[in-house]
């Protein structure tokens, strides 16, 4: 390496240049952009490598269970370079999501030392932590002799450590002192608007703020638009329908899914009045708004639609109007985000998450190894390099939400997507109750308001009933 | 070769013949095993308080499990569910089944080739058949729905509402299941003695009358097997229901298999998910020992007529 680019890496190794500026220093210099990323990735492995024994387990071998998605696109796409830094061998199955949590489930069940890390959801860890499936990783967090010293843990996004640490106690508060980090975050998801800038023109609509604002947004955006719908939100029969844009709606009334007594004990809490009228307003939207068959949409239908400009607005993922907006869809470069707070009396959103995590197996023989692996995946350099040359959103990073390149990259196609960022995270996190109960319980819920929808039940009554049913689930479990 | 090499014939490996019948019929046994295992743990399970995530809290509650089903509101629906789809589905398949085998029954050319052009639907896997009649149901896109608006139905909603949802399922059920009564159907019609018909015409008897009084009894052992067939199928319906509706809207489509199956893979609740599948295992033989039993009698009955 000639001197000025060795300096140029240099700076960009100390903090004092972008990665952006480094790239176009370097381009100055004639070199290459395919030369300039692995330059940096070279230098940045030696960084890496320069207070820590990164080579411990080298020619170890570690196994992993992936759901195929851009993340783990973004991984596998920059697997050479844990292997140069480590010389360890990583070997991975990829499952599509319609599978992918029935093979973990069987997987661990089974206690399987086959797989050593794992694709989770925050939530499925309120399953497999207390099933004893999982280990809490607080033991190699906060061991210097394992952890390289640049991981830098506190980086990672706060609302996000603490969803995804829980003391394994019904109802226990998420990211409690006594809590097992059961879980580390990679790539997450908020629950906000995304919206066709060309239909709101159109229709002459302006971006919806509250509640209110979207239900009528929706409902003339149906009338003026032709061959659209109003507004995209999942329906199925699922969990999935209750976790993104309702329960980020609904926790910004205050509202919640479960009280917890001092004793302990869990009682359902969404058959309050507010909760009644909420939900009446939610379902007045889909009926007026809504796609057709809303009782089957999960994220899928949700996102293609806008994709294909079926629908004019979503309020569902952040990342999934991210996707809607390039590759080959119709309305590729014509989305707009905006982050939502359904009450006008909040001050900011309450956007619940969705963190697509990394496990470590109990089972698993090569647990050292597989935290190497787990470190290095959730690490800065590697949340970097996914987020700027691959689609590597949410970042779980602050560093890398600070980038300027990484926001420069956004503003530039996704216009207000760092803004609807910027404004919710401070308020992402997951709202939900940790339970073992989440999925029975919320399952239930979506199904509630379905026949809400469909007009089978009145939401006051429809409430009640699913308050009975929940109150006597938890009895049964033995925690209400 | 040496003498000692003739003198010593080779020995065969010989089996008493004591130990013969236990032989041939170990393979049968090892099935057996491999069905009686998972039976019986199905129900130790079915006795316990035991859902994974909550590994603490495991014991035997000697039959809770049952009790809090026949207590619950929504497991009766089930019940109701799976019966109604059961009935409907083989109902329907055997009326379609019957009309179509019998305007095959003639041996022609075409009649044979329709008969096998027919069966395309049986090679199709429940799952995709679902998948596709979703696409076909497309309020945007589907076929079915563009068809519907042109009937007169512009707002058909299909399986995403709880009024039309059975009809939809059940609908695909026949569209994949429909062949299978048919092709047995038609084996049978095709084997009927022809006296009979042959009498009856020399006699002028009316088609109507041929077909109540003469047709359909001979042919009623073979619409009891292909309707036992079908039952023991259709009242496990997984597939064609979860692919298209996940047991929604509502509980309107919540059949055993797909609670069971919701409450062991999504819900870890081992307990209730095994008792579920003891009530379906009863159920299915309680049905099919009033199958067998009316087969019986009607295979008596025409012994004795013989």
């Amino acid at each position: 390496m000639l001197e000025k680019e060795r300096d140029l890496v240099g700076a960009f190794m100390r903090g004092q240049l972008s990665r952006r500026d480094l790239v176009r220093g370097l381009g100055a210099l004639g070199v290459s952009a395919a030369s300039a990323n692995a330059l940096i990735g070279m230098a940045t492995s030696r960084a890496l490598a320069a207070d820590f024994d990164w080579k411990k387990h080298a020619g170890t071998g570690v196994k992993l269970l992936l759901n195929k998605h851009p993340y783990a696109d973004a991984m596998i796409a920059n697997l050479e370079s844990f292997k140069a830094l480590t010389g360890m061998e990583v070997t991975y199955d990829v499952f599509p999501e319609d599978v992918y949590f029935d093979k973990v489930t069987a997987a661990l069940a089974s206690g399987s030392s086959e797989y050593d890390a794992f694709m989770t959801g925050a939530y499925m860890t309120w399953t497999y932590g207390p099933a004893g499936w999982i280990t809490d990783l607080n033991e190699w967090i906060n061991d210097p002799a394992k952890t390289a010293p640049n991981y830098a843990w506190e980086d990672m996004l706060p609302g996000l450590r603490a969803s995804t640490a829980w003391n394994g106690v019904p109802g226990g508060a998420l990211g409690s002192a006594d809590a097992k980090q059961w879980c580390l975050p990679w790539g997450y998801e908020m629950n906000n608007l995304t919206y066709n800038r060309d239909m709101l023109a159109k229709a002459g609509v302006a971006v919806p703020t509250n509640m209110g604002e979207l239900t009528e947004a929706a409902a003339k955006l149906t009338k003026d638009i032709d061959g659209a719908y109003g507004v995209g939100v999942r329906g199925s029969r699922s969990w999935a329908t209750i976790h993104p844009g309702f329960l980020s709606a609904y926790a910004n009334f205050g509202q919640k899914d479960l009280n917890v007594s001092a004793d302990g004990k869990l009682s359902a809490a969404m058959n309050t009045s507010e909760s009644k009228a909420f939900h009446a307003q939610w379902v007045k939207m889909i009926q007026e708004s809504g796609p057709k068959d809303w009782s089957t949409y999960t994220w899928y239908q949700v996102g293609t639609d806008l994709g294909a400009g079926a629908s004019a607005m979503i309020f569902d993922a952040d990342i999934l109007g991210y996707f809607m907006n390039g590759g080959d869809n119709a309305m590729a470069g014509k989305l707009g985000y905006a982050p939502f707070a359904a009450n006008p009396a909040a001050a900011a959103p309450t956007p619940n998450v969705w963190i697509w995590s990394l496990a470590m197996a109990t089972a698993s023989q090569k647990k050292d190894a597989a935290w190497y692996f787990l470190q290095w995946a959730t690490g800065a350099e590697h949340g970097l390099f996914g987020a700027s040359k691959m689609d590597f959103v949410n970042p779980v990073r602050q560093s890398v939400w600070s980038d300027e390149g990484f926001r420069a990259r956004l503003e530039n196609s996704y216009p207000g997507y760092v803004n609807q960022h910027d404004v919710s995270a401070p308020g992402a996190k997951i709202y939900f109750t940790a339970q073992p109960l989440f999925f029975d319980l919320t399952t239930e819920w979506a199904a509630s308001l379905q026949q809400m929808v469909a007009g089978q039940v009145p939401v006051d009554e429809g409430l009640d009933k699913l308050a009975a049913s929940v109150d006597r689930q938890l009895k049964e479990a033995g925690l209400g | 070769m040496t003498a000692a090499d003739i003198a010593a014939p080779r020995r065969r490996f010989r089996i008493g013949a004591r130990a013969l019948p236990y032989l041939l019929s170990l393979p049968a046994l090892l099935v057996c095993i491999a069905i009686l295992i998972p039976f019986g743990t199905a129900i130790y399970y079915s006795l316990q308080r035991f859902r994974l995530s909550q590994p603490w809290a495991r014991q035997m509650n000697w039959g809770e499990n049952y009790l809090n089903l026949f207590t619950d509101p929504a497991f009766w629906n089930t019940v109701q569910v799976s019966l109604t789809y059961a009935a409907l589905t083989v109902g329907l398949e055997l009326c379609l089944g019957l009309g179509i085998a019998l305007l095959l029954q003639k041996r022609t050319r075409l009649n044979n080739f329709v008969s096998i052009m027919l069966l395309l639907p049986l090679m199709t896997a429940p799952a995709l058949a679902a998948l596709m009649w979703k696409l076909m149901t497309n309020p945007n896109f589907g076929v079915l729905s563009w068809l519907a608006s042109l009937m007169g139905f512009p707002d058909f909603r299909w399986a995403s509402s709880p009024d039309t949802a059975l009809l939809t399922v059940v609908l695909v059920d026949i569209w994949v299941y429909t062949p299978f009564i048919m092709i047995l159907l038609l084996a049978g019609l095709r084997s009927l003695p022809t006296q009979p018909f042959e009498a009856a015409a020399l006699d002028g008897v009316p088609r109507s009358f041929v077909f109540w009084r003469i047709t359909l009894p001979m042919l009623t052992p073979y619409i009891l097997t292909a309707s036992l067939f079908r039952l023991l199928d259709s009242i496990q319906q997984f597939d064609i229901i979860y692919a298209m509706t996940q047991g929604g809207p509502g509980d309107t489509l919540l059949v055993f298999q797909v609670e069971a199956y919701l409450n062991f893979f999504q819900s870890t609740n081992v307990g209730r998910s095994a008792a579920l599948m003891i009530i379906l295992w009863a159920i299915t033989y309680v049905l099919s020992s009033i199958f067998i039993k009316n087969w019986l009698r009607l295979r008596e009955r025409a012994r004795g007529e013989a």
